[in-house]
């Protein structure tokens, strides 16, 4: 194993990827020259020439298109947004282009390209660059959507996005870029996890916090606060949400009866909707109580701290969520 | 319908500003003839049909610019690439897509060019080199782009020939595809339908410029044709094709042509947006068609009895596309949720399965 960051996985599985497949390529704003807004396509530029790392200009419409047209063309474009706020300006390309043409063509042209990049909140950066995007990508029908919380399914999942024949939208979590974490040795062959499989983050048995992306270590964080107080959660990281791994969904549910939801998005048709939607159609008998969602307030991220932090999901309104699921009064109320 | 022989023989008559006839041969010409007499008769036909609810939904007829199809796509090879906007039936059948496939796609059935699941905006046929049939104003726009990368990507001699009506070069895609192409020098002919109208509003109400000028600043070589003039845009294509092969990068043209018909079928000819006087005096003095039979009636290169034969195999072709169409099965029920995903994972829920309408029915 070696102990590497987020951002050095996810420029591994680029690089790995680009060597083992020459119609791969990366294109965005400052992902050559500059070595990506974020670092994460550091070397890159170096090593495989500026005809298979291309700055673009800052015209997201645009290069999302042209990368649709280039995935329609054969290739397999791995297309940066600086981040997914940004991307907001390509979502008619994403959706009406990128997610419809396999359906529209009757099956004759599959789009396989990655659209990548940070999402969520970072710090004080208050209303138009800080939000969570998956609920717009995954609304659609045709395009997949990935959110890797450690830098080992980071790198195992963009990986199995790259080659995967469809759209895959993969979402990174802007303060993780710097997380270390164990990820599996070069040497030791080709690391690529399936899209569509869940990760027990925590074992557990009296509660199931269930969640994606950057949210895992909350979930982590309340799962330990919960132990202290005698409570056993489990943490169920989806990693991928569609495909989504229901099996795992209902495993936990079974296991536990009580469900708390947690995103970083907003709670009006986010992804907690949905799971608690598919939780009650398919486990409706299981539950001994109401799925609770933990998610962003319902208002545009605030620049100030104080305003900022009660915005957040976090820990502290995890454990309350929990309690509340189980009918106790807990110690962080 | 029109029929041949009363189309109008005002057309053209006298107009110094057409190309010759020099430089292309008779067969070659008749051969131009037959191929517009084709698109106009298929869009004749789809146009019954769609009166008489044959054909649903939103369907756009190329009548009157049938030169634009022919002239910008005739020049290519079979591997470029073409995509345009929805009013794609006749480019579709330009590019070789068969006319059966094309009918029984606006016929909604199993055996259409994408099995019923586009209609008529979106008509594809990928083996052929046509990208479709995008119903979002400007959206093909950076598509073309994508594939002039992908062509120059891979090092190959194809093109891409990308259509947009006029209203298209006012969308920002436009501005950002034809920036990306230009400074990559991207293998693309940026073709402008201009029409004079997006649906119901003059170019010039929405454009401080006229539509060449607009890509001007962008650093896309402009040109401009007379595009009901079929050998003129057909001698400007085969030019500017050689230059995008060689490698030049893109090139824009403003082929000015005219819509005869209503923005779709469901809209008028004419209205509060243009007279009645307007559009019959195009018809009469711009009808590509007319102008090309003149001009070989004149020459004296073409008998009417040459003509109507041509007309009848034309409208035979036609015929038996919506015969074929009208006998083509419809989608089979389960086909609904085909084709959603081009790679079903093996773990997870992709949620396309119809587990949605379970026990509905
Ligand atoms: C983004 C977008 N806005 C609006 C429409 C509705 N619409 C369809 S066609 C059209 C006019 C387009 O005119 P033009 O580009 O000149 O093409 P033409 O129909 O003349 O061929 C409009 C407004 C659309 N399809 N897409
Ligand atoms: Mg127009």
């Amino acid at each position: 194993m070696q102990t590497i960051t987020y951002r050095e996985a996810l420029n591994q599985a680029l690089a790995e990827e680009m060597e083992r497949d020459d119609t791969v390529f990366l294109m965005g704003e400052e992902v050559a020259e500059y070595d990506g807004a974020y670092k994460v396509s550091k070397g890159l530029l170096e090593k495989f020439g500026d005809r298979r790392v291309v700055d673009s200009p800052i015209a997201e419409l645009g290069f999302a298109g042209l990368g649709v047209g280039a995935a329609m063309g054969g290739l397999r474009p791995v297309i940066e947004f600086m981040t997914f706020n940004f991307s907001i300006l390509a979502l008619d390309q994403v959706i009406n282009s990128a997610a419809k043409t396999f359906y529209m063509t009757g099956g004759q042209l599959p789009v396989p390209m990655v659209f990548r990049g940070p999402t969520g909140a970072a710090l004080q950066l208050s209303a138009q660059h800080s939000q969570a995007c998956e609920t717009w990508y995954v609304h659609a029908p045709g395009i997949k959507l990935v959110t890797p919380g450690t830098p080992a399914d980071a790198k195992g999942l963009l990986k199995a996005a790259i080659r995967d024949n469809d759209p895959v939208a993969f979402m990174e979590g802007e303060l993780l870029y710097n997380l270390k974490g164990e990820v599996p040795d070069v040497e030791d062959g080709d690391f690529v996890i399936p899209l569509g499989k869940a990760d027990v983050k925590r074992e557990g048995s009296d509660v199931s916090i269930i969640t994606h992306g950057k949210m895992v270590h909350v979930a982590l964080q309340a799962a330990k606060k919960l132990e202290k107080d005698g409570i056993d959660a489990e943490v169920l990281d989806l990693r991928s949400l569609r495909p989504l791994d229901v099996e795992a969904i209902l495993a936990t549910v079974h296991k536990t009866n009580r469900v708390v939801y947690l995103e970083e998005g907003w709670p009006y048709a986010g992804i907690g909707a949905q799971i608690a939607a598919t939780i009650q159609e398919e486990a409706f008998d299981y539950l001994d109580a109401p799925i609770l969602r933990v998610t962003q307030a319902d208002v545009p991220m605030p620049y100030a701290k104080n305003l900022e932090q009660i915005a957040k999901p976090d820990a502290d309104r995890v454990v309350r969520a929990c309690n509340r699921v189980l009918y106790r009064n807990g110690s962080a109320d | 319908m029109t029929d041949t022989s009363t189309m109008s023989r005002e057309a053209g008559k006298g107009d110094e500003s057409m190309t010759g006839l020099e430089g292309f041969e008779t067969d070659q010409l008749k051969g131009f003839l037959k191929e517009m007499l084709l698109y106009r008769r298929f869009e004749e036909k789809a146009e019954e049909a769609y009166a008489i609810g044959k054909i649903g939904g939103f369907c756009h007829l190329h009548i009157g610019q049938e030169a634009v199809a022919l002239g910008f796509i005739g020049p290519l090879r079979k591997d470029d690439y073409v995509i345009t906007a929805y009013r794609d039936h006749t480019q579709a059948l330009a590019k070789g897509v068969e006319a059966n496939a094309v009918m029984a796609e606006l016929y909604g059935r199993d055996s259409g060019a994408v099995r019923g699941k586009g209609g008529s905006m979106h008509i594809f046929d990928v083996e052929k080199g046509f990208m479709g049939g995008h119903g979002i104003v400007g959206a093909q726009v950076p598509l073309a782009a994508g594939l002039g990368f992908a062509i120059k990507y891979r090092e190959e001699d194809r093109i891409c020939v990308c259509f947009m009506g006029d209203a298209a070069v006012n969308q920002g895609a436009f501005h950002e595809a034809l920036n990306m192409a230009a400074i990559w020098k991207l293998p693309v002919l940026f073709v402008v339908e201009n029409n004079e109208y997006g649906m119901g509003t003059a170019f010039s109400r929405v454009s401080a410029l006229p539509v060449k000028e607009r890509a001007a600043g962008l650093g896309v070589p402009a040109h401009h044709v007379n595009a009901q003039d079929i050998l003129a845009t057909w001698t400007l294509v085969e030019e500017l094709v050689e230059k995008i092969r060689a490698g030049e990068g893109p090139q824009y043209v403003d082929a000015r042509t005219y819509r005869f018909k209503g923005h779709s079928m469901s809209d008028p000819v004419s209205g509060t947006y243009r007279s009645k006087d307007e559009v019959e005096s195009k018809v009469k003095q711009e009808d590509p068609i007319s102008l090309l039979r003149d001009r070989l009636f004149d020459a004296e290169l073409l008998t009417e009895d040459e003509l109507a034969e041509m007309d009848r195999e034309v409208r035979a072709v036609v015929d038996e596309a919506a015969d074929f169409a009208e006998e083509a099965p419809f989608p089979a029920r389960e086909e609904l949720y085909t084709h959603v995903y081009s790679e079903v994972n093996e773990h997870g829920r992709l949620f396309f399965d119809g587990r949605d309408r379970e026990g509905e029915d």
